[in-house]
Parts: C-alpha cells; structure tokens; sequence
C-alpha cells in the first residue's frame, strides 16, 4: 500500500485525460450528452463509494438527496428568486442537513435493517415530490430555469453548444468530487471509516467515535447525490418526481458494486457501463433487458468485488 | 479464468460497434416511446401502432416516392433516458420530425431539445401544458383533460346536475384532471360539493365514497383517474349503493375498465371515449367510421389484441405526419413544421383535426362521445 498516493494521482489524471480527449471521437453532439450523463452518475456513485466502499453502510434511498438538489434548482431560483447555482448549493446543504437528520436514528442499524429504513426515506421523499402537486407539479415534472452560465462564457469567447458545455461542466465537477473522494481515503477520517467497515467493535476499541463518523460519511454522501440530482436538473431544464424513485437508488447502488464499490475509479467505470448499456443495446430492441440482466450476472459471478477491483488484481497477478 | 477476460472483451467490442452502426437514407422519422415500465400500457399499443402503419406506407410505395425509416427507442418511462433518446434522434440519426413522449413528464423533458434544434414533434401525452402556451414546434394529437371535463359537464348540465362530489386519483392524470376541471367548473354553473382523492395504489376506497354519501344534496360523483384505481371506485361504489350517477373519465376508456370493475358493477357509468372504442357503434354517415374501423381491424389483425385509445394516438400522429410532409413535398423540417400547423380536416381515431397557428391540438368537443356502459358494453348517448 505504499502505492497509494501516486494511485490517487493516477486515477485523477486518468480520468481528466479521458474526460479531455474523449470529444475528439465523438461524431456527433449526442455523446457529448451520453458523456455528461455517465459523469453525472459517476458523481452520484462516487458519493456513494465513501458510504458503502470506505465506511461499508448501505443506503438504498440516496435517490432521495438526488431529488432534493435536483427540485431545489428547480423551486428556489421561482419562489426564493435565488440564482440557480446559489439553488444548487442550498439543495446541497439541505440535504445535508437531512442526512444529519435522518442519518442520526437510522444508522444505528445495520444490514437489511439500514437498507430498508434508508429505503423508506427514498420513498418518502420521492412520494412528498408527487403528491404536493401545487408545489413540485405532481407526477407531471416541473421546468427548470437555465443556469446562464453558457450565455456568460459566451460572452468572454468561448462558444459551446448545450451538450459540450454540460459535458465540460459535468466533466469538471467529476473531477473534482474525485480529487476531495481520493483525499478522504487517506485522511484520519477515511481511515476511520475504513476501520469501522473492517469491523465496528474493533474500531470502537481502539477509540473511533463510530456513529460519528458513520453520520459523516452519510452526510457527505448525500452532499454527492445532491450535486449530481442538481446538475442533471439544470442540464434537462426539467424534472418529474423519477428522478428521486426507488429505481435510480438502485440504479446507483448497483453502479456502484458493479465497477467496485471500494474505488472511486471503479465506480466512476461501473456509473459508466450502466450509462452507456441502454443506449448500446438499443440494437437488441426487446432483448435490452435481459441482456443487461446477464451482464450483471455474470460480473456478479466471475468478479465479485466489481469490474475494476477484479480485472487490476487479475493484471497485478500476472505481473509478478 | 479466460470467460473473464473473453465478457469484458466482448462487452466493450460491443460498446464500440453500438456506437457505429450505420444508418441509410429515406424519411428519417424518430420516435422515443414508453414500449416498457409503468406507462407501457400506453406505449406499447402506440409502438405496435407506428411500426404496423410504417410498414403499410412503406408496401404502397412510401411517402412522395420515399420509404420511411422510423427510430424507435424505448424510454421506459423514465424523462431522463427519454431526453437523452430525443438528443440521439436530433444529433446523431439526423431524423427530420419526432413523434413520441407517451407520458407528459417524458414529453415536457424532451420538447427543449426539439424547440433548439427546430424540429417537429408530436406529442402522444395528455396534459394540455403541452400545447398550452403553443411552441412552434410542438403539436399534440390527444384531446385534453379539459375538454374531456367540458364533455362531461355538459352531459351533467343536460342532466340538470348541479351539485357533484368529485373523488380523483393522486397520479399525473387524476392530479392534472382535476385541476383543470376545477378551473372550468365555474362556467357550467357546477358546484363540487365533496372532493376526496386516492392514491394510485390504494385497494379501497370505501372511505372516501362513505364522505360523499353523507355529504347533503350530492347528485352525481365524477372520478377522474385511469389504472385500476377508477375500477374500485366502480366496485365500491357500487356496494355502497350510492344510487347517483357515476362519472368516470377518458382515462378509462376501454374495454379493459369494464373487465376490472365488473359489469355489473360498472353497469349505467358514463364517461367520455373516443370513437375508436365504439367504432362498430358509428353510424354509417360518421365521417370518423371509415378511419377507425379500418385501423381497428388493421391493428387486431396484426397485434391479434384489442385495439386502444392509446395506439390511436399514434395512428393520429403518423397520418398527420405524413399528411403533411405529401403536402409539404419535402422532408425538410421547417416544411413539415410548416404544412403540420396546416393541417386541415384531417379525420383521425380522436377526432376531425384542424390545426392553426394559435392551435396545435386541433380538436374540438365533437372529438368525444359521450358514453354508458351497459350490460357490459357500450352505449352512445346524445
């Protein structure tokens, strides 16, 4: 493990270089939006790679915290007259606040009984975003004001369609919550957490405030899916109650264990797979589904810590 | 241990031929629909719908000479792959007019992206915030929830019913219903009374309808809401033995309704349809007949199920369509958009349609019938 270090530099800069030279491929503006959805995601899961990969907790209602920063974006900038970045920062703080909130009672369970009460709250949230229809648009959606930010680069020369700029935007913010999740891991918090997730009694003996720091990677988490729910909003300048449903919580936690959910490089891979797969398999038609399906299963097989984890071991095996 | 390596290989080969998979001239027509997840009771039938009446433009011949070559993705409900479908029909398969969005929430995701790139689109969702401010590119071809209300109080008012109680689903179609009979209730002269709601999922509502009852001077109850929920409003209501009349909504507008409700149960509900649902009904001089039973004997025998409102929808949407591009005699899609606004005195599944600058809907009324179901099936009146 004396790797470390240049391996947090490695995964920053491997992932800035795919990010840079990625559009020079690309054949239309299309992928530049299938690009700034899987950096989307990529952000959402890497939130959750420090709750389930560092501190080893389960949350199966982070869609919820999505939802929160996607409707914050979409309801302050309307009845707060705040400006829709400033609305993305108090959706990130609200959730945070209701991570606290929430996190305090339900972290104190562990295993199914963390999942489903995590899952309640999901389900909560997104049942609040339907049903107060005079507020969020009910089941329907409602639009989300243009972030303005293009307009302004515009303005100083540089002159991007929709889809590239959301695609650097994204890009950009990836990195970032890359960089601060890759700090984590070597900072005492993250080895803390990672303590707590190699066994919780021990941990607690050697003096590690275990609810403490189990509340703070759930915070920091939510903080995640927060920014990831706002910039998927202010990118389709729409959103409908979906967006927080019991199916993207899933779907994250899935792309999470899919790529590995104790890397943030593997995460990023799996958030891009589970991306990227609906729109390849478009070929298949009705097959989709159940290809998806047997992809899943056979990583789940063959590579059970996740694509990543798996496929580095099986490459640092054959080298020595 | 080489099965590993050989997925991941394969896996990714198959990522980069996706991506690369050719596509061949002709009238490029897109579509992003919801074929699977919770709205495919709507898109399945109006996926069946395009490809069977492609299939039947391309035999005789195509359109102005051309054949049509119709993108279809399955958004599975979810705004967020729809949106990215309608960026891929858009930016990477070129295609020159989209129909689609089964559900309002698909739909209003995906109009930006077709007002930025000023391409065409027909909408197959409901909601009259689709049309309403008009955009210049977006069209619809269901009728509203508003006009289905105004159907419905109109029968009431006929009936000399003033005084209703209302009980509505909590979902997209129930939600936006109700609101928008509430804003025209004022004009018929009618007072709600009672106004309970339900949500989707619920398994009884007996309590709601029991608050109904006890509410004084109550003479009839409207439901709007579509799924199963209207069906055990019809069930319950029936146990209770309300004795007043019952309303349901278009949403309900199939033979489906009837099945699930019992027809005993649903015996003497009126609701507003289409003429599809009744088209054997028709007299012989409705202008409608021709078109529906034609594309109700089409569908049936190539999909061997029932025919739907829904499909019609997209049956409405395609001829439009491709009335307009015959009439635009390009495939230019400022032409199309062009020649879709002109649309005049088109007959359709829904209705006759007559679009203009200020109406991108094109449906008056005359679009709905006014139904009862009786002895298990339907009845026209007026």
């Amino acid at each position: 493990m004396i790797m470390r270090p240049s391996n947090k530099v490695v995964t920053l800069v491997i992932l800035a270089a795919i990010i840079l030279i990625a559009p020079i491929f690309f054949p239309s503006s299309y992928y530049f939006r299938v690009g700034s959805l899987i950096f989307v995601n990529g952000l959402a899961v890497t939130g959750l790679v420090i709750l389930l990969g560092y501190a080893g907790q389960i949350s199966l209602g982070h869609a919820g915290f999505v939802g929160i920063g996607a409707y914050a974006c979409a309801l302050a900038p309307v009845h707060l007259g705040l400006h829709p970045a400033l609305a993305a920062i108090l959706g990130a703080f609200l959730s945070a606040v209701i991570a606290f909130l929430v996190g305090r009672p339900i972290l104190r369970l562990k295993g199914y009984y963390l999942a489903v009460a995590s899952l309640g709250f999901g389900i909560l949230v997104s049942m609040v975003l339907s049903n107060e229809a005079q507020l969020t648009g009910g089941p329907d959606g409602m639009p989300v004001p243009e972030l303005g930010l293009r307009a302004g680069l515009k303005t100083i020369g540089i002159d991007l369609s929709n889809t590239e700029f959301w695609y650097a935007l994204s890009g950009l913010v990836l990195v970032v919550g890359a960089w601060l999740a890759l700090n984590l891991y070597d900072s005492s918090t993250g080895r803390a957490l990672r303590a707590l997730h190699g066994s919780e009694v021990a941990a607690r003996t050697v003096g590690i405030d275990v609810a403490h720091y189990k509340l703070q990677a759930f915070i920091i988490s939510a903080v995640y899916a927060s920014v990831s729910g706002s910039l998927l909003a202010l990118q389709n300048k729409f959103v409908t109650p979906d967006i927080a449903g019991f199916l993207h919580s899933i779907e994250m936690v899935t792309m999470a264990v899919l790529g590995g959910a104790g890397s943030v490089f593997g995460a990023i891979l799996g958030g891009a797979i589970l991306t990227t797969l609906p729109q390849v398999l478009t070929v298949f038609q009705e097959y989709e589904q159940l290809m998806l399906g047997l992809i899943m299963m056979l990583v789940m097989i063959f590579m059970r810590e996740g694509l990543l984890p798996a496929i580095a071991r099986r490459l640092r095996g054959r080298g020595e | 241990m080489n099965f590993n390596r050989n997925t991941a290989l394969a896996s990714s080969l198959a990522l980069v031929l996706g991506f690369a998979t050719p596509v061949f001239a002709d009238i490029k027509i897109g579509s992003t629909i919801s074929e699977t997840g919770p709205a495919s009771f709507l898109g399945d039938p109006e996926a069946k719908t395009l490809k069977m009446l492609v299939e039947e433009i391309n035999a005789a011949g195509g359109v102005n000479g051309e054949k049509i070559n119709l993108i279809l993705y399955d958004d599975g409900g979810d705004p967020n792959k729809a949106r990215t479908f309608a960026t891929r029909l858009v930016e990477d398969d070129k295609v020159v007019a989209v129909i689609g969005g089964t559900t309002t929430g698909t739909s209003m995701a995906i109009i930006p992206v077709f007002e930025d790139a000023e391409i065409p689109f027909i909408s197959l969702a409901g909601a009259i915030e689709i049309i309403d401010p008009v955009r210049p590119h977006t069209f619809k071809t269901p009728h509203t929830d508003r006009m289905a209300c105004a159907k419905i109080f109109e029968d009431m008012k006929k009936n000399g019913i003033t005084k209703i109680g209302m009980i509505s689903g909590s979902d997209g179609f129930g939600a936006s219903m109700h609101k928008q009979c509430l804003q025209i209730i004022g004009e018929y002269g009618i007072q709600v009374l009672a106004d309970e709601t339900y949500s989707p999922a619920d398994a009884d509502m007996t309590p709601q309808l029991t608050n109904i009852k006890s509410k004084a001077g109550v003479q009839a109850v409207l439901n709007p809401g579509f799924g199963q929920g209207p069906a055990i409003v019809t069930r319950n209501y029936a146990q209770l033995a309300l004795g007043l009349p019952l309303y349901q909504s278009h949403g309900v507008a199939s033979d489906g309704f009837i099945e699930l409700a019992g027809a005993k149960a649903a015996e003497g509900v009126r609701l507003p349809g289409t003429a599809l649902l009744v088209a054997s009904l028709l007299p012989e001089n409705d202008p409608q007949r021709s078109v529906v039973v034609a594309y109700k004997a089409a569908y049936e025998k190539a999909t061997g199920k029932p025919v739907s409102t829904f499909g019609g929808y997209a049956h409405d949407a395609l001829r439009i369509l491709v009335d307009a591009i015959k009439r635009a005699g390009s495939t230019e899609p400022s032409a199309i958009r062009d020649a879709i606004e002109g649309t005049h005195g088109l007959v359709g599944t829904t209705g006759t349609v007559t679009m203009s600058a200020k109406d991108h809907l094109g449906l008056d009324l005359s679009a709905f019938r006014m139904l009862r179901i009786e002895n298990g099936g339907w009845k026209i009146v007026e």
